[in-house]
């Protein structure tokens, strides 16, 4: 856990904090992001939690120890600290650099070096082909994975991370970004970690601050939230008109409310097929077949021949998803499929449910309504609200508590 | 040339005994440069005024002429080698503070940076990432200041010093004889043959000391 109370700095020669008043606490074992425009304050704010910044007043609390005035350096030793340049030693190997803070730490040569080792494994780099290189035998994305594993090796209970992933191509990124989410969900360390790209923000984050100028806090919350209900204009302005879209990428169909169409087996005598449309206002009956995998579309204009065969009438039900399936990916598959829907089906390939346009339209809105409440209900003041949208959904919440 | 050849077969053991005087007043006039070099240039290059001070007092000593600057010592330190000594060692300093000014200076930030955030201190810093960083630049100003030595060295034997300047100067006196010739050159070619000496001892130095991740 990481607590910063009421920090402040403002820089030698300059009239306005960089970072002002800054209160927030950081849950153990989650990835806290910062996010905010250029110049704001994150670097700043990042900095001063291992003092590489010293604060000008203010308290910094790891682990509910008071660390403000403790030995800065070996505070630094505790904490894993990443920066954008990487900042690799290009004079030492792999091997020394990974090793630095344990040699520092004087682990014995044997722990050093199993250490290593793990490390180098865990981030899929052959440790007998990689620990007698220099940095400059490496390409750019092994640099930041060595950038990253040289920060955990003395296994620090808390990392820091600015930027870690800046300088890559995309496609790399995103391979070290979910490389990174894997081992993090064994490792579980209490991370602070800075970006300006909002997209890496809810990807990575557990939790999501967005900072305005002098790294005031204007949000601070969960991913969705952030997206579902910005506290205020520059909340909604900085996550960006694309807010709507990155909402369906967080949602899975497992999470709304699927439409029970109507289904009959494929063996079924058309008439009964007939009689389950004339019931129906869906105009589409889905037929599966003996191990209830969805198999056709037919509708009554399919049925018109007597002894048509129903295995071959009407539309292939294609378009399948599985539940875990985000609701964008979905919605991608409904527009290229006949039928403007998703079939859902559970690990065996059994039908669940089916998902059109209107479903994920209607959820998206639950979602927002839902998030709104929430924070409503249980805004901590670290932001400020009280757009006429927050009051209204006030009122939902209060008539959903009754 | 054939007389000249003769000539080095009866003085080159007085001709060996000056290079060696030669080389190791240069040696240890080296050596004491590169520890006041590097522990000044260590204690300015982040402080950006004091640097320009230590670099501008080192840099005027290096335009006192020679003569000039062993006739100042004479009263102070007699004659012979404590005068040559002190002051080559004036003279080999400005090459290598610069030079390891420049060096520390152009250590990229973000690895200082990095160390700092992973605990290192102030002076394993120094020691650990920047110093090993700056190695080539600083070697290349001690190998300066060895040739600039080696040079000016010659002009120790004026004040009863040690070295090949006594052939120059011997020469000089004898100007217009056979020998006088012949002493200048053979002097010469020992000069020539020290510095050669000192730069390939430098180049093993620097592949001694450059880490192989920072050769190119
Ligand atoms: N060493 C310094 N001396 C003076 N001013 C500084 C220093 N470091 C940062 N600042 C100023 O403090 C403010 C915050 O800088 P900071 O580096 O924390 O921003 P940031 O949010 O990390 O920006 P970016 O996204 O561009 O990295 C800026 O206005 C910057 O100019
Ligand atoms: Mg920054």
């Amino acid at each position: 856990m990481i607590r910063l109370e009421n920090l402040t700095k403002t820089f030698k020669g300059q009239k306005d904090p960089a970072v002002e008043d800054l209160t927030m606490e950081i849950p153990e074992g989650e990835i806290c992001v910062l996010v905010g425009p250029s110049g704001c304050g994150k670097t700043t704010t990042m900095r001063m939690i291992n003092r590489l910044i010293e604060p000008d007043s203010g308290k910094i609390f790891l682990e509910d120890e008071d660390v403000t005035s403790v030995d800065s350096d070996q505070l630094r030793q505790r904490i894993g600290y990443v920066i954008q340049q990487i900042g690799l030693f290009p004079h030492m190997t792999i091997e020394d650099n990974i090793a630095t803070v344990p040699r520092l730490l004087g682990w014995d040569k044997k722990k050093t070096s199993d250490r290593t080792d793990e490390l180098l494994e865990m981030v899929g780099m052959d440790p007998s082909d990689y620990r007698p290189r220099y940095p400059k035998e490496l390409s750019g994305g092994q640099k930041q994975r060595i950038g990253v594993v040289r920060a955990m090796a003395a296994d620090p209970s808390v990392m820091l991370m600015d930027e870690p992933f800046g300088a890559i191509d995309p496609i790399t990124r995103s391979r070290l970004q979910n490389e990174f989410l894997r081992l993090q969900a064994d490792i579980k360390k209490t991370i602070v970690f800075v970006t300006h790209d909002i997209e890496e923000a809810i990807k990575m984050g557990d939790r999501i601050a967005i900072l305005r100028e002098r790294s005031r806090i204007a949000q601070y919350d969960k991913p969705e939230n952030i997206l579902l209900a910005p506290a205020d204009e520059f909340v909604a302005n900085f996550v960006g008109s694309g807010a709507s879209l990155k909402r369906l990428s967080l949602a899975k169909l497992s999470d709304i409310e699927l439409i029970d169409w109507p289904t009959a087996d494929l063996d079924t005598d058309p008439d009964k097929v007939r009689e389950i449309l004339q019931r129906s206002d869906r105009g589409w009956v889905l037929l599966l077949d003996d191990n209830r995998r969805p198999q056709r579309w037919v509708s009554s204009d399919d049925l018109e021949d007597d002894d048509e065969d129903l295995s071959r009438t009407g539309l292939r039900a294609d378009s399948i998803a599985h539940p875990d399936t985000t609701l964008s990916a979905a919605l991608a598959d409904m527009l290229t499929s006949d039928k403007s829907s998703v079939i859902i089906v559970d690990e065996s390939g059994a039908y669940e449910g089916v998902a059109d346009l209107e479903t994920i339209t209607n959820a998206t809105k639950a979602m927002r309504v839902e998030a709104r409440a929430d924070n409503g209900h249980d805004r901590d003041g670290t932001a400020e609200t009280g757009t006429e949208e927050s009051e209204e959904s006030g009122g939902r919440l209060k008539k959903d508590d009754s | 040339m054939d007389l000249f050849f003769t000539y080095l077969q009866f003085t080159y053991e007085d001709l060996l005994t000056q290079t060696g005087e030669h080389a190791l007043a240069v040696g240890i006039s080296l050596a004491l440069g590169t520890i006041v070099a590097l522990t000044l240039g260590c204690l300015v290059y982040q402080r950006e005024g004091s640097a320009k001070v230590a670099i501008g007092i080192t840099g005027t000593i290096l335009t006192i002429p020679s003569f000039a600057l062993f006739g100042l010592l004479i009263p102070l330190l007699g004659l012979g080698w404590p005068p040559t000594i002190v002051a080559l060692t004036l003279y080999a300093v400005f090459p290598i503070l610069r030079n390891t000014v420049t060096g520390l200076r152009g250590v990229d930030t973000a690895i200082v940076d990095s160390a700092q955030g992973m605990g290192l201190s102030r002076r394993q810093r120094l020691f650990r990432i920047e110093l090993p960083l700056a190695a080539p630049v600083i070697i290349a100003g001690i190998r300066v200041s060895a040739l600039i030595l080696i040079g000016i060295a010659a002009i120790a034997a004026g004040v009863g010093g040690p070295g090949l300047g006594e052939g120059f100067f011997s020469g000089l006196a004898r100007i217009g004889s056979a020998t006088a010739l012949y002493l200048v050159l053979g002097a010469l070619l020992a000069v020539m043959v020290l510095a050669l000496l000192f730069d390939i001892g430098f180049l093993v130095l620097k592949r001694f000391v450059t880490s192989k991740g920072i050769r190119n």
